[in-house]
């Protein structure tokens, strides 16, 4: 089974979502994108699979410390030539 | 607007070849800037879209493939391996030099491809629609890339977090 996002994840009853289903579909249930069903078969999986419950976790970890460090790197990399730029553009629009 | 440039093309004289780019069309460009937009908002989008150019050209060129920092599951369907959570959280961890350092090299060390539809999403936050536009690929090429994109980032993270270091 190689599911890819966009495609619905199964609803198996009973049967519990693989963590490959899990890890696949993460963007699309962090992004709250999955139906009630597909969102309720997720939280049965995360409830007796740590090992999910933790790539869930450091995956989050890992999107907030890409933003902010790309981030905090260009307010302290402040776009001197782009400053001047627009100063010079503005002064010859005037 | 070189750390722009120079985030999306990890190469000091091609990002400062695409912002030489980007400033002539901004110059020829102006008188079409309609203000509705910040002047430096339109700069902006004008030198992601110089190195979006250049890395389009640079495609011809094979690059290293993400496969191998991509989870890997078994015939049914669990995962080959065991993952545990990092010791710091967030916050914790963004107050220390080492890691955002090594947050800043593992981004890097992505492909391009990856590497692209990330920064414009996540950092630059373009919405899913706008990378799509901007790259020329499917809202759902998008979020499968963003989602390996992130995925591989965490696997080059995750030997050095996971111990609580850098």
């Amino acid at each position: 089974m190689k599911s890819r996002i966009g495609k619905t994840v199964r609803s198996r009853g009973e049967e519990l979502i693989t963590c490959e289903e899990v890890i696949t579909f993460l963007l699309d249930y962090l992004a709250q994108e999955l139906s009630s069903d597909e969102q309720r078969n997720f939280e049965r999986h995360l409830a007796i699979c740590p090992s999910c419950v933790a790539y869930l976790a450091t995956y989050e970890v890992t999107v907030r410390l890409g933003r902010e460090v790309l981030r905090q790197e260009l307010e302290a990399d402040p776009p001197q030539l782009g400053g001047d730029l627009v100063r010079a553009i503005l002064q010859a629009r005037t | 607007m070189l750390a722009v440039a120079r985030r999306m093309l990890r190469n000091d004289e091609e990002a400062r070849d695409a912002l030489q780019e980007a400033f002539l069309f901004a110059f020829r460009g102006l008188p079409r800037f309609e203000g509705q937009s910040r002047l430096s908002t339109w700069l902006h989008r004008i030198v992601v879209n110089a190195a979006l150019m250049r890395l389009r050209r640079r495609r011809a060129h094979p690059e290293e493939s993400i496969e191998p920092l991509l989870p890997t599951f078994l015939e049914d369907g669990h995962s080959t391996s065991s993952y545990t959570d990092w010791p710091e959280g967030a916050d914790r961890l963004l107050e220390r030099a080492e890691v955002r350092a090594r947050v800043r090299a593992s981004i890097d060390r992505l492909p391009a491809t990856f590497r692209t539809v990330l920064l414009l999403r996540d950092i630059e936050e373009l919405d899913t629609g706008e990378v799509a536009e901007a790259l020329g690929i499917s809202a759902n090429a998008v979020k499968i890339r963003l989602h390996r994109a992130r995925q591989a980032l965490r696997e080059l993270l995750d030997p050095h977090l996971r111990q609580g270091e850098a």
